[in-house]
């Protein structure tokens, strides 16, 4: 189990590949319990990666990672129920509607049929949770997408650009569920340096799957983001 | 494990009554290929062995196209990334997974044997249909099973459609060839004879083997 103090998240020169490719080398970073860390870097720098890895989905192929107390890949069983993650795929299934998607997880998850209803009046959904969700709007879909990835309450919330698609009236629905007011652990991606700095304690940056930023958030500028993506 | 199950299979049944994608397919390619045989061989019924191998050739190469659309909605939905990632014992996958083609097989069944008896079948079908039942339950547990092994292996890859085949039909040959045989006395022209004991015997055991081989690998098939 892990002690009071141990970091949610401790990454020691991870690395994970692809075939011959590296999507992740030699990444080193620790996450405080409560704590958020925001990971920046351009398209396949290796964020959503990382993020998967996190959620017990990749193995790494190079070095140690412990996530909640657990040694990956060895106790991801331990993991697996304590994580929410919100990615570009809501995984969830366009010929059920919002609500029997719902419930499906809520089964898997051994969560009781109340959460869900409670979840789809927060995000505003509850009005048109019984309508297929391939009828539905991306921004809807992805409303639908936080309400599975909070639905078991987890420790730890890994979001994949979480407000891609979102309406500044859904942003504000979800952000008690995904945001700061989740008062969760998290590690997040954004392309918007601005908005994931101020969500961050904590920044990685991130180049071919190198970290070329690993600081706190105070100590890195918007220039310095968008610096990866030159 | 039972919920878990029951929630997988409730999921799998409401997506298919919703878009109809594979039993409906499945039936017609089975009453369609009945339709080949009757003109093909060019003789208004059979009886005996011919009967029971075109009935079982038809009904392995229908239950292909179920095998093929298995897991299609976990791989192209997110399905399989949603279930790892919950607390539960990933063997419920294979058990629902396979419960679901078993049903899917016995519906196609329900239209199959009808249509087959009108268009091929000599003897009336249903002084057999008793034994056919059990032996058709038998097969289906056998076919179900092993194409839920090979479906789960073949979605991983990008030519998924050649590969469930081609690791599936080896694997089903000895389940259609006890199957047959064991159909060929229920429908002798003459009228049911008694179903020698060792062709369900063979399929039962050989359900058995593949059931328990199934359940040892299932979780390294969904490992990274």
């Amino acid at each position: 189990m892990a002690a009071a103090d141990e970091p949610a998240v401790e990454l020691h020169d991870v690395g994970r590949d692809y075939g011959e490719r590296a999507a992740l080398r030699g990444v080193t970073v620790a996450v405080p319990t409560g704590a958020t860390l925001a990971v920046f870097g351009p398209n396949g720098a290796g964020k959503s990666t990382l993020l998967r890895l996190l959620a017990t989905l990749l193995r790494p192929h190079h070095g140690s990672a412990r996530v909640l107390g657990r040694e990956l890949p060895r106790e991801g069983w331990a993991v697996r129920g304590r994580v929410g993650l919100l990615g570009h795929e809501p995984l969830l299934y366009r010929d059920l509607s919002g609500r029997e998607n719902l419930r499906y997880q809520a089964r898997l998850f051994g969560v009781a049929g109340v959460r869900v209803e409670e979840l789809l009046e927060r995000t505003g959904m509850a009005r048109r949770a019984d309508e297929p969700l391939r009828t539905l709007s991306r921004g809807m879909v992805q409303r639908l997408a936080v309400c599975r990835t909070v639905l078991h309450d987890p420790a730890l919330l890994l979001l994949d650009e979480p407000l891609a698609n979102l309406d500044p009236a859904a942003v504000e629905a979800v952000e008690p569920l995904i945001g700061r007011g989740a008062q969760r652990t998290r590690v997040l991606t954004s392309h918007d340096p601005g908005a994931g700095l101020r969500e961050a304690d904590l920044v990685l940056g991130l180049r071919s799957g190198r970290a070329v930023i690993a600081a706190g958030a105070r100590e890195v500028t918007e220039a310095d983001v968008r610096g990866l993506y030159r | 494990m039972r919920g878990t199950v029951a929630g997988l299979l409730r999921k799998d049944v409401l997506l298919e009554l919703r878009t109809k994608e594979t039993v409906p397919a499945m039936a017609l390619f089975a009453v369609t290929t009945f339709v080949v045989f009757h003109f093909g061989l060019n003789r208004g019924s059979v009886s005996g062995d011919l009967a029971a191998g075109v009935f079982w050739v038809t009904l392995l190469f229908a239950a292909m196209l179920g095998i093929n659309r298995l897991f299609v909605s976990e791989r192209e939905q997110g399905g399989f990334d949603a279930f790892l990632l919950a607390p539960v014992d990933r063997t419920a996958l294979l058990v629902a997974k396979a419960a679901a083609l078993f049903g899917f097989l016995s519906v196609l069944e329900l239209v199959a044997v009808p249509a087959f008896a009108l268009l091929l079948l000599e003897p009336s079908p249903w002084p057999a249909l008793p034994g056919l039942i059990g032996v058709l339950a038998l097969a289906n547990a056998g076919i179900a099973v092993i194409g839920t092994l090979a479906s789960a292996l073949a979605i991983q890859t990008r030519a998924r459609d050649l590969i469930a085949p081609l690791l599936a039909l080896p694997l089903l040959i000895p389940v259609v060839l006890a199957a047959a045989k064991a159909s060929t006395p229920l429908l002798l022209a003459a009228g049911p004879g008694s179903v020698a004991a060792r062709w369900p015997l063979i399929l039962g055991l050989y359900d058995l083997v593949f059931a328990l081989t199934a359940y040892a690998v299932f979780d390294f098939l969904l490992d990274d």
